[in-house]
């Protein structure tokens, strides 16, 4: 007897979000990424569309990182030394179609950069690169606040993702991201209760559930991959089930959890193994935009990202 | 838990008068308000009291469907009531509703059918309303037998163990509730559950409190449909939260809102 495939059919479908404006969308982009759209569980193509595949973004800083692994900045050569430099190898030499920028230069402790020179380096960036942009302050909430909402006016209509947005420290965020026409990272701590509190409390200030991307806080293989996996899986099933306030697409910040892991530490080929397995895993429990760091890794995992979706 | 609202029912006067004066504003209202309390879909009832129910429930679905999409739940122990309901209707429908009654059923059963509608059996047959569970299951299970063999799918079946008021069968609640779980098990794939409850509450005073309660433990219980009062918000926050509890929606300190954002 052939052997039948159990299909579920959902009522739910996950947010579309679109990275990126065009000229005629008063943007500058000279593409856009789409993200999101699927009625199926991940990798599931008979059971559901799943109109966008996962993407890959390169993550650069405004400054030199000072705890990268070392051989990790010798992958971008010279232009590490220079943010706007290592942002166009990026895009130019691994043909990163689309960037996620860390502000971390606006942090006190990292050069306390002040908000205008921090929105001018975007504008600058803006310039020189034309890929759509993911853009987080460095995680220190009060400097953000101050931070953000600049930078976020400086890419007025690029329609980039703008971070991140937590529980405690969201609305100046919100707010800025909703005069900007940008969409917004919702970072939760590996909790999908707070997960949906947080999305809900975003969408209360008027900015459209369709604009929110959910960044559920990940750990790298061996380090806290399977709590991640397991609340993704859980925010999806429900998503499908018909809960808009969990239908948001997944952001993954695979690079610096992975580099992280005392494995990746000890042979840079076992870094970028690292840093392959812990993204090839986030995207089969779902991840729309994975954000990475070694240009190895990440062309492993384009690859494999084409060949699943080859059909 | 599918909600169908119950306020176009012409055993109330105001929704009487305006069936009789054919006042489409008030009986849109009630449906626009229904829906936006969380009603998925809409009874209506033309009342017993209707001298013309045929045109009058024509009247009804056309006026509703006017300015909603939602299911209709088409309510009358006349199936010809019903019939004009079902030829009036582009919005889905519910056939609201069929006995055990073999002749109830070959004509309704067949309606459905026709109608592509879903189908609400009450355990109930001309002998009378049952007094017991084994009484219960056996009028459902009838219903269930002669939907299988007449090829009326089961998933569109919603099963009624007919709630009586607690002022008058005190003693018959715990066997209603226990039916709406033992209907479950009458087949795979299950029958739906279904009450109409405010019936419960009738004749008592505190009204509001007795209905939120039972349907609290009906929920418990399974049930998957009700026929309620969706403005009553105590009684749908308490619903949302019951079924919170039993961990058929992700809780956040918001569930509430959550819900209503569906």
């Amino acid at each position: 007897m052939e052997t039948q495939l159990v299909l579920d059919k959902w009522p739910g479908v996950i947010s579309t979000v679109v990275i990126g404006a065009k000229k005629e969308e008063s943007g500058s982009r000279s593409n856009i990424v789409t993200i999101g759209g699927q009625s199926s569980l991940p990798l599931l193509f008979k059971e559901g569309a799943i109109p966008n595949k996962p993407r890959v973004a390169f993550e650069v800083w405004d400054i030199v990182p000072q705890d990268w692994h070392n051989e990790l900045l010798s992958a971008y050569g010279e232009e590490i030394n220079d943010p706007l430099g290592w942002a166009q190898k990026c895009v130019n030499e691994f043909k990163a179609e689309i960037l996620y920028v860390r502000m971390q230069g606006a942090h006190p402790d990292f050069g306390d950069r002040s908000p205008e020179d921090s929105a001018k380096f975007i504008s600058t960036l803006l310039d020189k690169v034309k890929v759509p942009l993911i853009i987080t302050g460095s995680g220190d909430n009060t400097k953000d606040n101050l931070v953000m909402p600049l930078v976020s006016e400086a890419a007025k209509n690029e329609r980039c993702i703008i971070g991140s947005a937590v529980q405690d420290n969201y609305k100046t965020i919100v707010a800025s991201v909703l005069a900007d026409g940008h969409s917004i990272i919702a970072e939760s701590p590996i909790d999908i209760n707070i997960a949906k509190q947080l999305n809900i409390l975003i969408s209360d200030m008027g900015l459209p559930l369709e604009r929110i991307v959910m960044d559920p806080t990940i750990g790298a293989l061996g380090y806290g991959l399977e709590y991640a996996y397991s609340i993704m899986e859980r925010a999806r099933l429900a998503a499908l089930s018909g809960d808009k306030t969990l239908a948001s697409p997944f952001i993954c910040f695979v690079g610096q959890e992975a580099w992280r892991a005392k494995e990746a530490k000890g042979s840079i080929e076992q870094g970028i193994m690292w840093e392959t397995i812990t993204a090839s895993s986030f995207i089969q429990s779902g991840a729309d935009l994975l954000v990475m760091r070694h240009p190895k890794a990440i062309e492993k995992v384009s690859n494999f990202i084409e060949t699943l979706f080859r059909g | 838990m599918f909600i169908i609202g119950e306020c176009i029912n012409g055993m109330s006067l105001k929704i009487a008068s305006a069936i009789s004066q054919r006042d489409k504003k008030i009986i849109q209202k009630y449906a626009l308000d229904q829906v936006s309390c969380g009603a998925d879909a809409l009874d209506l009832n033309c009342g017993p009291a209707s001298p013309k129910p045929l045109v009058d429930m024509a009247w009804l679905v056309e006026t509703v469907q006017e300015v909603t999409e939602k299911p209709l739940c088409l309510d009358s122990s006349n199936p010809k009531v019903i019939e004009e309901g079902l030829k009036a209707s582009q919005n889905k429908t519910i056939i609201n509703s069929t006995t055990a009654d073999p002749e109830k059923l070959d004509i309704l059963v067949a309606l459905a059918k026709q109608y592509k509608s879903k189908l609400i059996g009450i355990a109930i047959n001309a002998k009378g309303i049952p007094q017991n569970i084994d009484q219960r299951v056996e009028l459902a299970a009838t219903i269930v037998a002669y939907c299988q063999q007449n090829k009326f799918p089961v998933e569109d079946l919603y099963l009624d163990p007919i709630v009586l008021p607690i002022n008058v069968a005190q003693a018959q609640m715990k066997d209603i509730l226990s039916a709406i779980f033992e209907f479950k098990s009458i087949s795979q794939p299950s029958p739906k559950t279904i009450i109409g409850l405010s019936n419960i509450s009738q004749g008592s005073s505190v009204r509001s409190l007795i209905n939120r309660t039972f349907l609290t433990m009906a929920v418990a219980n399974g049930l998957d449909s009700a026929i309620l009062n969706s403005k009553d918000k105590a009684l749908m926050d308490t619903l949302i939260t019951a079924e919170l509890i039993l961990n058929k929606n992700i809780f956040c300190d918001s569930y509430l809102e959550a819900y209503r954002k569906k």
